[in-house]
C-alpha cells in the first residue's frame, strides 16, 4: 500500500494554475525525487504535501488518511528546509527538540530522543552550539536531525543540498542515500538537479509548468523518457537530437537524418521504437545520448544496432573521466561521450559509431516518445 | 606566509585614504559641530553648580566658584511648580515614569504583533490596512486633540460607571492611563512600521518550521519572533521612550495639575512669575527632565544605529 498517495491535485493561485492534475503515489520506504527547472511547481506541491499551501482540488493521502485540511503539524511529516530554517535563538538540542516542546513530551524522553538523533548523524559534540557557530554540513546534519527525531511518516526534503559547496554536496548525498537505506525512510525530495535526482531515487517525477511529464524509475526516465523535455533535462551533457524521416530503402524502413548535404546518412529504426506506429514519410526525432555516440573502436561490443560513419572533429573538451567531443552530423551538432585517452584532434575525420540500442524517436508534433 | 600575504605584502602597498588638508577639515568641521551642539548643555550644567548670586552676576561660561548641589535638591522637591505646589518636580518625574514604562512596553509589544501578522500572516487586504496605520505616523496632533478629548471623556464615563458596578473604574478616567491610552495609539503607526520593515526580512521558513514543530501563532511569536528581535526591539524602545517622555502636548492636554508629566512641570516651574526666577534650579530641572532619555540612548545607543541599518537594508 503506497504510504503518499497524490490523485487529481490541482494548485490555482488566483486564475494562474500551477499545479495541474498530479497523480502519483509513493511505496513505503520509496524515495520519490520532483525535478524540473524552476518554476516547475515542484517545490508548490512538496508545500501542499506538507501542508503549508492548501490545494485547490484533489485529494492527497498519507498512509490511510485523507490530509487535506489537516495542519502541517499533524500530518506525521518532517521537512528539511533549503535554507535549514534553524532557529537561530536557540542551541542545537534545543531545535532538535522544539517539536517535541510542542508536543508535550516531558523532558527526560526529549533528552534521549535527542541523544540517540545526534549519535546518528554524528553531532552529538555540536548539540549545545548555537546554529551561528555551524558550518553548511553541520547545520544540515542538524536540519535532518530535526526533522528525523520526530520518526515521520514521511520525510520531506526541499532542495536541502542547493546551498553547499560542490565536494559537500557531494559528501551530503551520500550521507542521504545512506541515511534513506539505513532508515527505510519515505522520503519526498525537490530538487532542479537531474544528478541528485539521478542518484537519489527510487522513483523520479518531473514536471514542468506544473504538469507531471513522467514517474518513473531513475532507468526508465533516462533511458525511455515520455518526450523530448524529458529526455533533454535528464542527463548532462544533454541528450543529442537529430531530425529525420522515415524512408524505404532496399526493402526496408530507415531512417533519413535530415541534412544539409545531399546524401542524407541513414539508420536504421532504433529497436526501442514502437515501429508498428511509423509510416513512410513520418517526421521524426531521433534522440541519442552522448554516450551511445562513441569511436569505432570502443563502441559497446553487446551492441545490436551499431551504425558507423566518418564524421570531423569540431570541439574537444577534456572533462578527465572522459573526452566531450563535438562533431556534426547533416550539418547538427552532436556531442559525443569518450573515453578520456580517445585518439581525435580538432579538424580531423575520424570514424564514429551510434549505438542505436540506446536511441529513442520522438514524434516531432507530439514531442512524444514513439 | 600564504601566497596571499606575498602578493599584497611589501614597499607596492600604499596607505589608502584622505590627504592631511582633507581630513583637518574634516576633523575640523566636526569638532565644530560638536562644540555647537555641546554649548548649551555645557551652559546649563554649569549654571545648575552656581549659586544663584554667581549666576545673575556673573560669566555664562565662568567656571563655578562657589560650587554647590543645592539647585539640583531644591528643583527635585523644593521648587515651586504652579501656584501653590512647593514639592519640587519629583512627583511629576515619577508621573512620567509611571506614564512612559507601560505606554513604551505595550505599543512595542502591539508593534511587534502587528508587524509579525502584517508579514507572516498576511490576510487580503493587509497593505491597505498598514497603510492607514501609516496615518498615525504622520497625522499632525494637533488635529486630533479635540477628538481625542470626547473620547477619552467618554472612557471616563465608562470608568465611573463601572466604579458604580464593580466598585473598581479599571483605571479608566485617570489621567495617567489617559496618556497611556493616547500614546500607545498614536506610537503603534511607528512601532508597526519598524517591526514590519525588520520582520519583512526574517525568514519565512523559521515559522514553516515552527509550524510544522507544531507551534501556535503565539508559541511562534514568543519563542521564534521575539528571541530574535532585539536589535529592532532596542530602536523602538529607545525612539517610544524619547517620543512618550518629551511629549508636551498631550501631557498638557490631558493630564494637569498633580498628574501632570514632567514636560509639564518644567514648564510650570520655568514660568512661574512670582519671586526672583532661579535660572539655576530651573537648569538642574531642566537636565533631570532630559536625564531618562539620555540615559536611555548611551545604555542603547549602539544597539540603536546597528537596528536602524537593520530595518532599512531592505523591507
Amino acid at each position: 500500500m503506497a504510504t503518499l498517495e497524490i490523485s487529481a491535485l490541482r494548485k490555482r493561485f488566483g486564475t494562474i494554475e500551477v499545479l495541474k492534475d498530479i497523480d502519483i503515489a509513493l511505496e513505503k520506504g520509496g524515495f520519490l525525487v520532483l525535478v524540473g527547472p524552476s518554476g516547475c511547481g515542484k517545490s508548490t506541491l512538496l508545500n501542499t504535501i506538507a501542508g503549508l499551501e492548501p490545494i485547490s482540488s484533489g485529494e492527497i493521502r498519507i498512509g490511510d488518511q485523507v490530509v487535506n485540511h489537516l495542519h502541517p503539524s499533524k500530518r506525521d511529516i518532517a521537512m528539511v528546509f533549503q535554507s535549514y530554517a534553524l532557529y537561530p535563538n536557540m542551541s542545537v538540542a534545543e531545535n532538535i527538540g522544539f517539536g517535541m516542546e510542542m508536543r508535550g513530551v516531558a523532558k527526560p524522553d526529549r533528552e534521549k530522543a535527542i541523544a540517540s538523533v545526534a549519535k546518528t548523524l554524528q553531532i552529538e559534540h555540536l548539540l549545545d552550539r548555537r546554529p551561528s557557530q555551524l558550518s553548511g554540513g553541520q547545520r544540515q546534519r542538524v536540519a535532518m536531525g530535526r526533522a528525523l527525531v520526530r520518526r515521520p511518516s514521511i520525510f520531506l526534503f526541499d532542495e536541502p543540498l542547493s546551498n553547499l559547496d560542490a565536494k559537500l554536496r557531494v559528501d551530503m548525498r551520500l550521507e542521504i542515500k545512506r541515511l534513506h537505506q539505513a532508515t527505510g525512510a519515505t522520503i519526498v525530495y525537490v530538487t532542479h538537479d537531474q544528478m541528485e535526482a539521478m542518484t537519489l531515487a527510487t522513483k523520479i517525477a518531473v514536471l514542468k509548468n506544473g504538469e507531471l511529464q513522467q514517474v518513473g524509475s531513475p532507468d526508465e526516465v533516462y533511458n525511455r523518457p515520455a518526450n523530448i523535455f524529458v529526455a533533454d533535462f535528464m542527463g548532462s551533457p544533454a541528450m543529442n537530437f537529430l531530425r529525420g524521416a522515415i524512408t524505404r530503402t532496399d526493402g526496408k524502413r530507415h531512417i533519413a537524418l535530415a541534412s544539409k548535404d545531399a546524401l542524407p546518412m541513414m539508420i536504421p529504426i532504433p529497436a526501442s521504437a514502437d515501429a508498428t506506429r511509423l509510416n513512410e514519410g513520418d517526421q521524426v526525432i531521433l534522440g541519442i545520448r552522448p554516450e551511445a555516440v562513441n569511436d569505432g573502436e570502443s563502441v559497446d561490443r553487446n551492441a545490436r544496432s551499431v551504425v558507423r560513419f566518418s564524421a570531423n572533429v569540431d570541439i574537444i573538451e577534456p572533462a578527465g573521466s572522459d573526452t566531450f567531443v563535438v562533431l556534426k552530423i547533416g550539418g547538427k551538432e552532436v556531442t559525443a561521450r569518450m573515453r578520456a585517452d580517445a585518439d581525435v584532434r580538432v579538424g580531423q575525420s575520424n570514424t564514429f559509431a551510434l549505438n542505436l540500442d540506446k536511441a529513442v524517436l520522438f514524434d516531432p508534433t507530439t514531442t512524444c516518445r514513439i | 606566509m600564504s601566497a596571499v600575504d606575498l602578493v599584497t605584502s611589501g614597499a607596492g602597498r600604499r596607505r589608502i585614504g584622505p590627504s592631511l588638508t582633507t581630513r583637518i577639515v574634516i576633523y575640523g568641521l566636526l569638532l565644530l559641530f560638536a562644540v555647537i551642539y555641546l554649548v548649551p548643555l555645557a551652559v546649563m550644567l554649569l549654571t545648575s553648580l552656581k549659586p544663584l548670586d554667581e549666576v545673575t552676576g556673573g560669566n555664562m561660561f565662568a567656571l563655578p566658584r562657589h560650587f554647590t548641589v543645592e539647585p539640583w535638591a531644591r528643583a527635585w522637591d523644593e521648587a515651586r511648580i504652579g501656584v501653590s505646589d512647593t514639592r519640587g518636580i519629583s512627583g511629576y518625574f515619577f508621573n512620567s515614569v509611571k506614564m512612559v514604562v507601560p505606554a513604551v512596553l505595550i505599543s512595542t509589544l502591539l508593534g511587534a504583533l502587528n508587524g509579525y501578522v502584517l508579514t507572516k500572516w498576511t490576510f487580503p487586504g493587509h497593505k491597505l490596512v498598514f497603510g492607514m496605520m501609516l496615518f498615525a505616523c504622520f497625522i499632525p496632533f494637533q488635529s486630533v486633540i479635540i477628538p481625542m478629548a470626547v473620547i477619552l471623556g467618554m472612557l471616563g464615563r465608562l470608568g465611573t460607571n463601572l466604579a458604580d458596578l464593580t466598585g473598581w473604574s479599571f483605571g479608566l478616567g485617570n489621567s495617567t492611563v489617559n496618556l497611556v491610552v493616547v500614546h500607545v495609539i498614536y506610537g503603534l503607526g511607528f512601532t508597526t512600521l519598524f517591526f514590519r520593515n525588520y520582520y519583512a526580512t526574517f525568514p519565512s521558513e523559521l515559522i514553516k518550521a515552527a509550524m510544522m514543530d507544531g507551534a501556535s501563532f503565539f508559541q511562534i511569536f514568543r519563542r521564534i519572533l521575539l528571541p530574535n528581535s532585539t536589535p529592532i526591539f532596542i530602536v523602538t524602545v529607545i525612539y517610544q521612550f524619547t517620543n512618550i517622555w518629551n511629549d508636551f502636548l498631550f501631557g498638557s492636554t490631558f493630564a494637569a495639575g498633580d498628574s501632570a508629566p514632567m514636560t509639564v512641570a518644567l514648564n510650570n516651574l520655568v514660568n512661574t512669575s512670582t519671586g526672583v526666577v532661579e535660572y539655576n534650579t530651573n537648569m538642574a530641572a531642566a537636565i533631570i527632565a532630559a536625564a531618562p532619555t539620555l540615559f536611555v540612548y548611551v545604555i542603547a545607543g549602539r544597539y540603536f544605529v546597528r537596528g536602524l541599518m537593520a530595518g532599512a537594508v531592505k523591507g
